[in-house]
């Protein structure tokens, strides 16, 4: 049985003067014939199936409704139409500082966002000299979360979500954080929750972590599900070929020719690279 | 549900708690101030309203601390419970989470504060040579339904308050109008008798004149009364419901 299953999934987004506008605008507005709602579809018929152990890499230009997607598998959306089946618990890593106060101190932060990841008290009460050693804040443990410096905010939102266990575990674009030593130390600890056998699903617009993490790539764009498949490399490269020339394939077979025109013009490249170290070499 | 209840119950421990510390951060007196803040209150209207009305009110101190108590449950927990969407979107934008906690975590918190209060009001009520009586029991009902009442209000407040940013300015407005009509320093036994039965349609009001009729008349209200009570908390809790039901989904569209 599939962990989740995407059918037909459809997701209606509303825009325009709808936020923050107060009543006697609205009214105004409305009277005058000026009121702009806009409602567009993020996502288009979206379908495809993901098994137990697999890695999605979603790839697309901006707009072309990842993160919408995303949190209609993570279940803060609800699709206009088509069914999102999950079978298991989903962690959605969507933005790593949401729910962290700037008034409570860095303890209170760890309990509070750890209840919002759905972390149980036992496991927080385990964890929490663990989760504080990882973000290396052992000494600023009764600080004000807003007295931290960016870069130790990010840390400690990153170890905080570090101890996820889910089955579907959805990152938007952050498989690490922080700079130098830390910047590796999260990546291996997010390798390890991945290849502890969570079924993953990753935005990214960087390639080549696509290229090496995914087993399958779901290609969007403008909301149109452009294609979807395990042959991660033919469709990283058909979607580089995109990059360079902006025309979309428009089957199957177009994807392999524009993956195969991407492929001969990275030998190209390549030769000419060689050629001119040889240049200069001479 | 139930196992979804006990799920959820640790997240909501933790957000009473962040509501409870975000308040009292930075003030000296902390918890103090919700037993202080109604006693400068009741202070201020004693000075005031006794030289007109204290003279014809029997036990006028807890008649106003009565009225007191239940108006100020009321605004705190519906403007509170107003900002609880708005204020958590950054939360429930991004995570997963049901978003009826937010209301209920701020209801806790004024909740307490009302319980608080209301053991002060007793000890007034021993100071003030009030003779207590089993009939102070029967204080659950208005308590229990004055809470739905408030939950409900606090429910189609938020929404309200997700789609137009103006409710919190209109809702002051109208908190004020609903103090003047909820006779809670004067008597109704002035006005005519159509006129003392149309004060029943503020809920506040009623509920205020359970507290009044039980501690100070010892008298327990009619069963009209005990009936429209629970109307009124059955009702807006169902239209509260409702909308969050509705449009539950809809919010993250406009925060």
């Amino acid at each position: 049985m599939s962990i989740l299953e995407l059918r037909d999934v459809s997701i209606k987004y509303i825009t325009g003067d709808i936020k923050n506008v107060g009543l006697k605008e609205t009214i105004v507005r409305k009277l005058s014939g000026k009121y702009h709602k806009k409602e567009f579809w993020a996502d288009k018929h979206i379908s495809f199936t993901l098994e137990k152990g697999d890695f999605l890499g979603i790839i697309g230009t901006n707009g072309a409704g990842k993160t919408t997607l995303l949190k209609a598998i993570s279940q803060i959306m609800v699709p206009s139409e088509g069914v999102v089946t999950v079978s298991g618990s989903v962690a959605s890593l969507l933005e790593l500082a949401s729910g962290f106060d700037g008034d409570l101190t860095v303890k209170e932060n760890i309990y509070l966002r750890g209840a919002i990841l759905g972390y149980s008290k036992e496991k927080l009460v385990r964890e929490y000299d663990n989760i504080l050693e990882f973000s290396e804040l052992k000494e600023f443990e009764d600080r004000p979360f807003k007295q931290l410096s960016s870069g130790m905010k990010s840390r400690l939102a990153f170890a905080v979500a570090s101890y996820v266990e889910p089955d579907i575990l959805i990152l938007d674009e952050v498989l690490s954080v922080g700079d130098g030593a830390f910047r590796t130390k999260s990546e291996k600890k997010m390798r390890e929750i991945i290849n502890g056998g969570a079924t993953t699903i990753m935005v990214s617009h960087i390639i080549n972590q696509i290229r090496e993490m995914s087993n399958k790539v779901l290609w969007l764009n403008k909301g149109e599900q452009v294609a979807f498949g395990d042959n991660v490399e033919e469709l990283c490269d058909a979607y580089s070929m995109f990059l360079i020339d902006k025309v979309l394939p428009s089957s199957e077979e177009e994807i392999k020719t524009f993956a195969e025109k991407y492929r001969s013009i990275e030998k190209e490249n390549e030769q000419k690279e060689q050629n001119e170290k040889k240049d200069i070499k001479h | 549900m139930l196992q979804k209840i006990r799920k959820h119950k640790f997240l909501f421990s933790e957000l009473v708690k962040r509501d409870f510390k975000k308040k009292y951060k930075g003030t000296i007196v902390g918890m103090g101030w919700s037993a202080l803040s109604p006693l400068l209150t009741l202070l201020i209207m004693r000075l005031v309203f006794t030289h007109f009305f204290g003279s014809s009110i029997p036990h006028y101190t807890i008649y106003l601390f009565c009225g007191n108590l239940v108006f100020s449950y009321f605004r705190d927990s519906t403007t509170q419970g107003m900002e609880a969407l708005s204020s958590n979107a950054p939360i429930f934008t991004k995570c997963n989470v049901p978003k009826y906690l937010f209301l209920l975590s701020k209801n806790v918190e004024s909740l307490i504060n009302f319980g608080i209060t209301i053991i002060i009001l007793f000890i007034f009520c021993i100071i003030d040579g009030i003779t207590f009586t089993w009939k102070f029991v029967l204080l659950i009902y208005p308590i229990l339904t004055v809470f739905l009442f408030n939950v409900g209000v606090g429910f189609i407040l938020s929404a309200l308050r997700v789609f137009y940013k103006d409710i919190s300015y209109l809702w002051r407005v109208f908190t004020l109008l609903v103090m003047y009509v909820s006779a809670i320093f004067y008597s109704t036994k002035t006005y005519s008798e159509t006129i003392q039965k149309l004060f029943y349609i503020n809920p506040i009001y009623t509920y205020i004149t359970y507290f009044r009729s039980i501690i100070i008349d010892g008298v327990i209200p009619s069963i009209e009364v005990h009936a429209l009570m629970l109307i009124y908390a059955v009702v807006f809790t169902s239209i509260g419901l409702l909308i969050y039901k509705k449009y539950n989904h809809k919010f993250l569209y406009y925060v």
